[in-house]
């Protein structure tokens, strides 16, 4: 093909000497700066590869003149970001949980940090949106068993709920009513139980039930079916069913009775992350104002936790 | 067809050398033309960033400034969120069919006129003549061996170019920063890293663009010749030797012994002298004309030297070169201009301006966005009301601060509040202190009775206690569980 290569005459250029069906192609000479240029990215490259991580070895790659590796960038900048959290990290750490919601910007850092934290530690149970499944409490709502203000949200989460290692821990413990009561009691129990919230209708085998509860779960649940946060014990009156309000579940909880745990997060987690996900679990819409005023100093949680493990 | 031997060539480099352009001075119509478009543009571009505009305590007092850290644009009165985003697209459209409008009519007039390639190069070059001299001068310098004398005039020139080259990085960066804050700051070394950096580019840039690369940048680099050799017809205003006139070419001396065997062209190569891409127009259109007029000047001068009427070479359509060349008189210069394809260019052109200056008359400067979360979709509390949850936004787009009502519609029973409230004082509508020119984010719980659609449509509206009676409204879901569960 080169010996057609030829120059053509109304541009005086030459040719790539191939041709097809008459169409020739010209061969204009590229200008210099581009080859040039050319060149530079081809010096580029090589200082590039004698600087950072290139060649693929058997194990890892060469290390490169500077010693870069996106690790160790990784752990720079992490320090970078937490030098830079270091003064909210300082002032988490020494405001006391229930005065948090008087410092707003405190409080915001606080939220965002518990939302983080509560991704990594508590979605397994309470589910990613903290709604909770059957025997997971819901974190949304207004209702809970071991008391929703700021204080006693963080006092659940240092201490956690029936912790056997722990003496400080939530502790309370319903009876397995199954051979305590016969099976004509637990039917009138439960029936009984279902009217208190309205959801069954009062009738001779709930109004036969009244008494059995009198006796054997007003201690805890209250005379009325209240609750008692004291003891961890469920309004019964209410439209919350942790494990289910149908009879069925009813009476399985009557009969076995339930025995929900969760951990105690201080051994596990710093103060700092514990206090920031009390502050997003309160601000998830069910949180209950401070039962204490907000300037009081702040109670020895053991001492407000009134159970004490048999 | 095969050439003769003589044009087979065995060897030809791969790349070649930027051919020297040492364009001459000149003077007349277009030159002027040039150095007032030139003086414009470059005044708009130094001086835009420090114009005033007083916008109140609450926004910056630059008349045009693109804030990028804040996300807003300013541009006199009006302020433009990042959610207006389309009237930036709308300037570029308008940018775009502008170009197609004036390529359709007068042909590459950006690439000859206002171009800041052409404009720098220009300033440039004429700088270059203030330190070397003419274009001969200029020849002899660069042909001249390295001694004192080409050293200072080289290190003059380039420092002189490279001052010019670092305002215009300079100026640059006070688009998008309050300019005389960014000029202390730029001094004493507290300015963004990133103010720095494109000074340095633009500094680079402008002084190897405009001072060696120059009609490499057009040929080569610059994809708009390639787009406009596709945009113009025959109607559109080219730089046009005009042979049938000048040709048979030949010198004065030459033509005047044979007077009718000769054209007007009396191959003085003036035209090819002043041309700033370093082209001859006689061999006729091509790419690296950018029809900057400048050897329609130098041609006018000899003709009107050598007593014969200008315009051999002149601004012509190739409708018109065909009609002139059959003895004819070409069209008048408005009736090309007006034709129906460049009607239709400005009739879009004018639209969407004119669109955008309504809607930008109709917009409200407040604005709602409402996101309902999904995670849970809905929670129950314990007196069986049903709660939703929404995350809000609020835009307060004027800058001061408003109070803003935010209130909910359709929803029987509903009531409203925020993590800061409770339910116990919730009622059906809500205020909030937004700050000026601000989005305020807030959640918002919404309880409805238990009873109801699954899914409930119903709209949260918000307004402004202040300023415009305008609000905004959105239409979102309230989600229900089914009976039973």
């Amino acid at each position: 093909m080169t010996e057609n290569k030829r120059i053509d005459a109304a541009t005086g250029t030459q040719t790539v000497g191939h041709e097809w069906d008459g169409i020739e192609e010209l061969d204009t000479p590229m200008p210099r700066w581009w080859v040039i240029s050319f060149w530079a990215t081809i010096v580029w490259g090589i200082i590039y590869v004698l600087l950072y991580p290139a060649i693929p070895m058997l194990n890892g790659a060469t290390p490169g003149l500077w010693n870069w590796t996106s690790r160790g960038q990784l752990e720079q900048e992490l320090k970078a970001e937490t030098l830079r959290r270091a003064p909210v990290t300082r002032a988490l750490a020494a405001i006391p949980v229930e005065q948090l919601a008087g410092n707003e910007k405190l409080y915001q850092a606080a939220i965002e940090g518990g939302r983080a934290a509560f991704k990594v530690h508590c979605v397994q149970c309470h589910g990613s949106g903290a709604a909770g499944s059957t025997g997971y409490p819901n974190l949304n709502d207004d209702d809970w068993l071991w008391g929703g203000d700021l204080p006693a949200i963080h006092t659940t989460l240092t201490h956690g709920i029936r912790q056997p290692d722990h003496d400080a821990t939530r502790f309370s413990q319903m009876p397995a009513f199954e051979g305590v009561l016969s099976a004509r009691e637990v039917d009138a129990v439960v029936g009984y139980v279902q009217t208190l919230s309205g959801k069954a209708r009062p009738n001779a085998i709930s109004a036969s039930g009244e008494a059995i509860f009198a006796n054997n779960c007003a201690s805890c649940h209250g005379v009325q079916g209240k609750g008692m946060r004291e003891f961890g014990a469920p309004n019964l009156t209410d439209k919350i069913w942790l494990y289910g309000g149908d009879e069925a579940s009813l009476k399985t909880t009557v009969n076995k009775a339930r025995y929900g745990v969760m951990p105690r997060w201080n051994n596990r987690l710093d103060p700092i992350t514990i206090k920031m996900l009390a502050v997003y679990v309160h601000s998830l819409g069910g949180g209950e104002a401070n039962a204490v005023p907000d300037k009081a100093v702040a109670p020895d949680p053991a001492k407000v936790v009134a159970n004490v493990r048999p | 067809m095969s050439g003769p031997d003589d044009l087979i060539a065995p060897h030809q480099p791969l790349y070649e050398a930027r051919k020297g352009v040492y364009p001459k001075a000149v003077d007349g119509f277009f030159r002027r033309l040039k150095w007032a478009i030139m003086a414009v543009t470059l005044a708009i571009y130094y001086i835009t960033p420090w114009i005033r505009w007083d916008r109140g305590p609450y926004a910056p007092d630059q008349a045009v400034l693109v804030d990028l850290a804040n996300r807003r644009f300013y541009m006199f009165q009006i302020e433009i969120w990042p959610h207006e985003f389309y009237y930036v697209v709308g300037l570029l459209v308008m940018a775009g069919i502008g170009l197609f409008l004036l390529t359709s009519a007068v042909g590459r007039a950006w690439c000859g006129y206002s171009c800041p390639q052409t404009v720098w190069t220009d300033l440039f070059q004429h700088v270059e003549r203030f330190i070397d001299g003419d274009r001969n001068a200029q020849i002899r310098l660069a042909k001249a061996k390295w001694g004192p004398g080409k050293i200072t005039k080289r290190l003059g020139k380039w420092s002189i170019w490279l001052f010019i080259a670092f305002w215009t990085g300079g100026a640059w960066i006070m688009y998008f920063a309050d300019a005389p804050t960014l000029v202390r700051d730029f001094w004493s070394g507290d300015a963004a890293p990133a103010a720095y950096a494109t000074v340095g580019i633009l500094t680079a840039t402008t002084f190897v663009f405009g001072g060696f690369l120059r009609e490499q940048v057009c040929i080569y680099m610059c994809p708009w010749p390639r787009i406009q050799t596709a945009m113009m017809d025959e109607k559109s205003l080219l730089v046009t030797y005009k042979d049938w006139r000048g040709e048979q070419r030949g010198s004065l001396k030459t033509a005047q012994a044979d007077p009718k065997a000769f054209g007007d062209c009396i191959d003085c190569n003036q035209c090819v002298a002043v041309c700033p891409t370093g082209i001859d127009i006689r061999e006729g259109p091509q790419i690296g004309c950018i029809t900057c007029a400048l050897c329609i000047d130098a041609c006018d001068t000899v003709m009107e030297q050598i007593g014969k009427p200008r315009g051999l070479i002149d601004y012509c359509t190739l409708d018109d070169a065909d009609v002139e060349k059959k003895g004819g008189t070409g069209h008048p210069v408005l009736k090309t201009l007006f034709r129906p394809r460049t009607m239709i260019y400005f009739g879009i052109w004018t639209s969407i301006g004119l669109a955008m200056l309504f809607t930008l008359g109709q917009r409200t400067r407040l604005d709602l966005a409402v996101q309902h979360e999904r995670n849970p979709v809905y929670v129950r509390l314990s007196d069986g009301t049903i709660r939703n949850n929404y995350t809000l936004k609020i835009r307060n787009m004027e800058t001061r601060p408003r109070i803003v009502d935010v209130y909910i519609q359709g929803l029987p029973g509903a009531v409203l509040w925020t993590p800061d409230g409770s339910r116990e004082f919730a009622k059906q509508s809500i205020n909030f202190a937004v700050a000026p020119d601000a989005v305020h984010r807030v959640q918002l719980f919404i309880a409805a009775p238990e009873t109801g659609p699954t899914s409930a449509e119903f709209a949260i509206s918000t307004r402004a206690r202040t300023g415009d009676n305008k609000g905004d409204s959105d239409t979102v879901i309230f989600e229900r569980p089914e009976a039973g569960q």
